[in-house]
């Protein structure tokens, strides 16, 4: 879908991206960086919107440099930041930014109906954009990005601003564009826990430069880190530190959740698969102490740079 | 969502709501030329508030209104009285009503290119085939239209009026055909100013202000100066100093070469070689704001 080649952009004063070469298949694909680490420059790149200091870049299969106006029919951009007036309704606002995509004045009345009843959007589409919570305007966003039909979409931070439920929706419904529409996703989050979830690949960049690029399951299978939360009771007034030691006893290591939020009460362990979690189970369920909780930990981007840090002057190392 | 997915369909069970699902578009894709001529339209009909709420439609139909008014009248009243001529030339009316036209670039202008830099829609425009020049095309042609329907309907309603009161035929033609022209290129002109202050600025209260300011503190400002030149009796300033106005440099073009009465004080217009220097500077300051539009939406990408 998407291919770059030692791609970099520099403006006068930094760069933007550096060699950056990265292979993009079909499916739901994250771009995790942080903020300016080159996500934006390389989305304008991909829409032939801004050259390209150096290498090159396909998108479909169409150089961005030389068929820009061609990529752009065929894709759909949802912009991070708010694009919408807000005193058209939602059903002329994306029936306009269809016939800007080509469509004719019928096919973009019936695409745009379609389009919105997808995203979740009923009756409130004939009101005013300007009422609208953030929630529906996310949604209208990704509407106009939809509405064309098109082959692979960029949206740019979709999450931004949402509750946890209406993140849990908009996670759901960038599933859904791949799996029940068949478009292809390009979907860039600085939080690499909630692409794990929706995401077939992940590409982490950083400072422009590609620091990871693996499918999902990889990451999880060598990430997966437990937290585990317990009570006290009369028999344990310190059950977190019997839990630790019952573990440590069979064998498991654990680490103490320092600088996490309840840091003291927080074991860490690294589950190896399914037996892991039943462990846990019976060593509380033996003490007679109760699970406050027991969760997969995200993943915070930070945590990616570090291992990657690592690697890399592993590989320095072995290098010299 | 989820609740809109499972009213699966099963084979004979005619009940059931059928979700038909997403359903793919193969139709045609009609390209850049189709959707520049799209966004000509949609902002021509914006311009009259045509597609927006009923509060927007209020002042350009109302301007609209008050442009044709005294043409209805003197129409009216050149057939009662059956007078030999129009009480006011077609070329001098657009000069007079210069006010009505000025506050109607002011209100549209602005809420033609402030509204989506505001609102950052810009961004939306740019990611789809469409180009800078297509957009900035698009706009022009599209306020240059809407003044010139404004300019123009006037003195379509002269025109057919002087018909009605059995007027020269010949005569008046001649004289709808030059009003028609200097209107056309008073629309240019004005659509093109109006344009480039109204882009520089996202707020529309700033827009209609610095396009007012643009329009009629250079009126102002050139007909004070050429009033003073007249009574110094340096008549020949008083033509030079019309360049540096917009409505005293349509006037200038008009009355060097299609046949107009000049408003200049004094009544004495360029004359035909000082005419083509009012033609020239009409024509660059055309150019130009096309030019800076351009320049100015290079810079506003994502």
């Amino acid at each position: 879908m998407i291919a770059t080649e030692s791609l970099s952009k520099r403006f006068p004063r930094v760069t933007a991206l550096d060699r950056l070469s990265v292979d993009v298949g079909p499916g739901v694909t994250g771009l995790v960086g942080a903020n300016g680490a080159g996500k934006s420059t390389l989305i304008k790149i991909l829409l032939g919107l801004s050259p390209a200091t150096e290498g090159r870049a396909e998108v479909l299969g169409l150089d961005v440099a030389t068929k820009g106006a061609a990529i752009r029919e065929r894709v759909g951009y949802m912009p991070e930041h708010d694009c919408l007036p807000p005193d058209v309704s939602a059903t002329e606002f994306v029936v306009h930014m269809a016939r800007m995509s080509g469509l004719p004045p019928t096919a973009a009345r019936e695409r745009t109906a379609d389009t919105l009843r997808h995203v979740g959007l009923y009756e409130e589409r004939y009101r005013p954009i300007g009422g609208y919570s953030t929630g529906m305007k996310q949604r209208v966003k990704l509407a106009q990005a939809l509405v064309h039909d098109p082959q692979l979409v960029f949206l740019d931070e979709p999450t931004n601003g949402l509750d946890p439920v209406g993140r849990d929706e908009m996670l759901g419904l960038i599933r859904r564009i791949h799996t029940d529409f068949g478009i292809s996703v390009l979907v860039t989050s600085h939080l690499l826990g909630e692409l794990e979830r929706t995401c077939d690949h992940v590409v982490v960049v950083d400072g422009g430069k590609l620091l990871r690029s693996s499918s999902t399951t990889d990451f999880t299978q060598s990430t997966t880190t437990l937290a585990i939360e317990v009570t006290d009771t009369d028999e344990h007034p310190d059950g977190t530190r019997a839990v630790r030691e019952a573990l440590d006893a069979r064998g498991v290591a654990v680490q103490d959740g320092s600088g996490l939020p309840g840091a003291g009460h927080v074991l860490l362990l690294t589950a190896t698969g399914e037996e892991t979690y039943d462990l846990v189970r019976d060593v509380i369920a033996d003490l007679g102490l109760g699970l406050v909780r027991m969760e997969q930990r995200r993943h915070h981007i930070a945590e990616v740079f570090k291992d990657s840090d690592e690697a890399r002057k592993e590989a320095v190392g072995h290098g010299s | 969502m989820a609740a809109e997915q499972p009213t699966a369909t099963v084979p004979g069970d005619q009940t059931r709501i059928h979700n038909i699902g997403y359903r793919n578009y193969d139709g045609p894709r009609l390209g850049r030329a189709y959707a520049r001529r799209s966004l000509y339209s949609q902002s021509l009909r914006g311009a009259y508030g045509l597609g927006r709420s009923a509060k927007s439609k209020v002042l350009p139909m109302l301007l609209f209104v008050v442009m044709c008014l005294p043409a209805a009248i003197m129409v009216a009243v050149a057939v009662a009285t059956k007078a030999n001529d129009l009480p006011l030339d077609y070329t001098r009316y657009a000069i007079v009503l210069q006010a009505v036209i000025s506050l109607y670039v002011a209100s549209q202008a602005p809420q033609s290119v402030s509204r989506d830099l505001r609102f950052k829609t810009v961004p939306l425009y740019f990611s789809r085939p469409i180009e800078t020049a297509d957009y900035v095309r698009a706009k022009y042609a599209a306020l240059s239209s809407a003044l010139f329907i404004l300019t123009a309907a006037p003195l379509l309603v002269l025109y057919v009026g002087a018909l009605l009161a059995k007027l020269d035929f010949a005569d008046q033609t001649k004289g709808f055909a030059q009003g028609l022209v200097s209107v056309a290129l008073l629309s240019l002109l004005f659509a093109g100013l109006g344009l480039v202050v109204a882009s520089v600025t996202p707020r529309r209260g700033f827009g209609i202000a610095a396009v007012i300011a643009v329009l009629t503190i250079t009126y102002g400002a050139v007909s004070t100066l050429q009033a003073i030149a007249d009574v110094q009796g340096s008549s020949g300033a008083v033509a030079w100093i019309g360049l540096f106005s917009p409505i005293t440099l349509i006037d200038g073009v008009q009355s060097a070469f299609l046949g107009a009465t000049s408003a200049f004080p004094g009544g004495v217009g360029p004359s035909n070689g000082e005419g083509l220097v009012f033609v020239l500077v009409t024509l660059g300051l055309i150019a130009g704001t096309y030019g800076l539009l351009m320049r100015r939406y290079k810079k506003v990408g994502l």
